[in-house]
């Protein structure tokens, strides 16, 4: 099989749930009404307060952790229950689809980041913010986050009842490392203290690891556990 | 099975109780108090920490072996092994956390310091459990061994990030370094104990293990049969037949 195939087989799975989820728009409500409802409560209940940068960076990956939670589990889970999913093992290679999968999920957390991000730095405006370094956070942040879910999400698809709990149990400790690197990465994008800067710069490369060490890892079991 | 063989273990068990309580009573009596420690008298627990944690990486180990051959082979007993082998994991990382922050209290005055290696621990503990969850949640039995195998290679990736992270962790660490290597304040005698402990929890260990496996095995051949039978001879199995 050539790797013009895979291509288009990834590219066609890709498509085919960015069109699934336009028609109903679910998991991108969940996910976007979930972001928009916990900034809404953080920032009313912290109104009066000042809150330093560290606390500011942890509220921003918490909202960002559980609203991507709240919709990731989406794409293998809709097969399962609609029963497409035999077809699709019939029709393209594994990696292929989880290629397809996972760039989906990528583009639904870039899509929540793009609205929650700016909306945080309103109602919360730290004291300065560093847009590249908050940027290469937020992209790699972003891509880990994705990564990781993904997988659990083909895993706990298969499961009989509870998907939704099991997911949040089972993704919460693969993303821990990831929330507290970005939560380290995020403080150095807002604020201006040296050695903030300094260990941002160090977590951003961690970051990166993370998503090429997590994303690799996942290639490689997914075969082992799609065809079964 | 002969007297031989059936008597052999019964001694080899006495003897492992025996080493274990010589280990505790060895923590308490023979010891020197750790005088490099903040509350000597207190830091005896170390004897039992440290080959708790030992162990528990061990077992670790062994279950994420066993992972992978089942990803390999496909054998049932590989699945019934790995399980067998977290569950171990999952109890000496209590022990471990639990003597831990017993230690912690009195030495550096709270519970829990979100020390690194605290941090990590609580993950690893995380992760036991949600590998558990995942197990109880699927129903096939060939899903449930592939997946909660491919979990727990996964989960053990991510693992190694945690070590980096946080202010300093890898200087800041209020743990004290080289116990093992008996250089901070620590009595030589330490390292006798402690390995001794090591010795003894693993045998303990090993014995948990394979009578866990063998559970497990005879569970696994008694579903066999039992699916085995309800394909012969209709859908009712053959208990519900010969009660009639």
């Amino acid at each position: 099989m050539g790797v013009d195939r895979w291509i288009t087989c990834a590219w066609a799975v890709f498509r085919k749930d960015l069109q699934v989820e336009l028609r109903t728009r679910y998991a991108l409500g969940a996910v976007l009404l979930f972001a928009v409802t916990t900034l809404v409560a953080v920032s009313a209940a912290l109104s009066a307060a000042t809150v330093k940068s560290e606390v500011k960076a942890a509220l921003l990956w918490i909202i960002l952790l559980f609203a991507a939670l709240s919709g990731l589990a989406r794409v293998f889970v809709r097969e399962e229950e609609a029963g497409t999913a035999p077809l699709l093992r019939l029709s393209a290679p594994a990696t292929a689809v989880y290629a397809g999968k996972l760039l989906f999920n990528i583009a639904l957390v870039f899509a929540v980041e793009s609205v929650s991000v700016p909306l945080f730095l309103v109602v919360l405006p730290p004291a300065t913010v560093n847009c590249g370094l908050l940027f290469g956070v937020l992209i790699l942040g972003g891509v880990g986050l994705a990564g990781s879910s993904t997988f659990v999400a083909a895993l706990i698809a298969q499961a009989s009842s509870g998907r939704s709990a099991l997911f949040f149990i089972v993704a919460f400790p693969i993303l821990l490392p990831l929330v507290l690197i970005a939560v380290q990465a995020t403080v150095g994008a807002f604020d201006s203290i040296p050695t903030h800067n300094v260990q941002a710069q160090s977590a951003l490369g961690l970051l990166a690891l993370y998503s090429l060490v997590m994303t690799t890892v996942s290639f490689l079991l997914f075969e082992y556990i799609w065809h079964d | 099975m002969t007297n031989v063989s059936k008597f052999g273990p019964t001694v080899g068990k006495i003897a492992l109780l025996l080493l274990l309580c010589a280990t505790t009573v060895a923590g308490f009596l023979w010891l020197p108090a750790a005088k490099g420690f903040p509350q000597p008298e207190m830091a005896r627990i170390v004897v039992f920490h440290v080959p708790c944690a030992i162990v528990a990486d061990l077992a670790a180990a062994v279950a994420a072996w066993y992972a992978i051959v089942y990803l390999r082979c496909r054998r049932f007993t590989d699945d019934v092994k790995s399980s067998v082998s977290f569950g171990l994991a999952l109890l000496f990382s209590l022990l471990t956390t639990v003597t831990g922050a017993i230690f912690a209290k009195s030495q550096w005055g709270g519970y829990w310091n979100w020390d690194p290696k605290q941090t990590a621990i609580l993950m690893l503990l995380l992760i036991y459990v949600a590998y558990f969850a995942l197990r109880a949640a699927i129903d096939d039995p060939r899903k449930r061994a592939s997946l909660s195998a491919a979990y727990a290679l996964f989960a053990v990736v991510a693992v190694p990030f945690l070590t980096y992270i946080l202010p300093n962790s890898t200087e800041q660490t209020l743990h004290p370094k080289n116990v093992i290597n008996t250089r901070d304040g620590l009595d030589a005698s330490y390292k006798i104990v402690l390995w001794a402990g090591v010795f003894g929890l693993s045998l303990f260990y090993v014995w948990a293990f394979r009578v866990q496996v063998a559970l497990g095995t005879l569970e696994l051949r008694l579903n066999e049969r039992f699916r085995a039978a309800s394909q012969n001879k209709g859908v009712r199995p053959v208990i519900v037949e010969e009660r009639k």
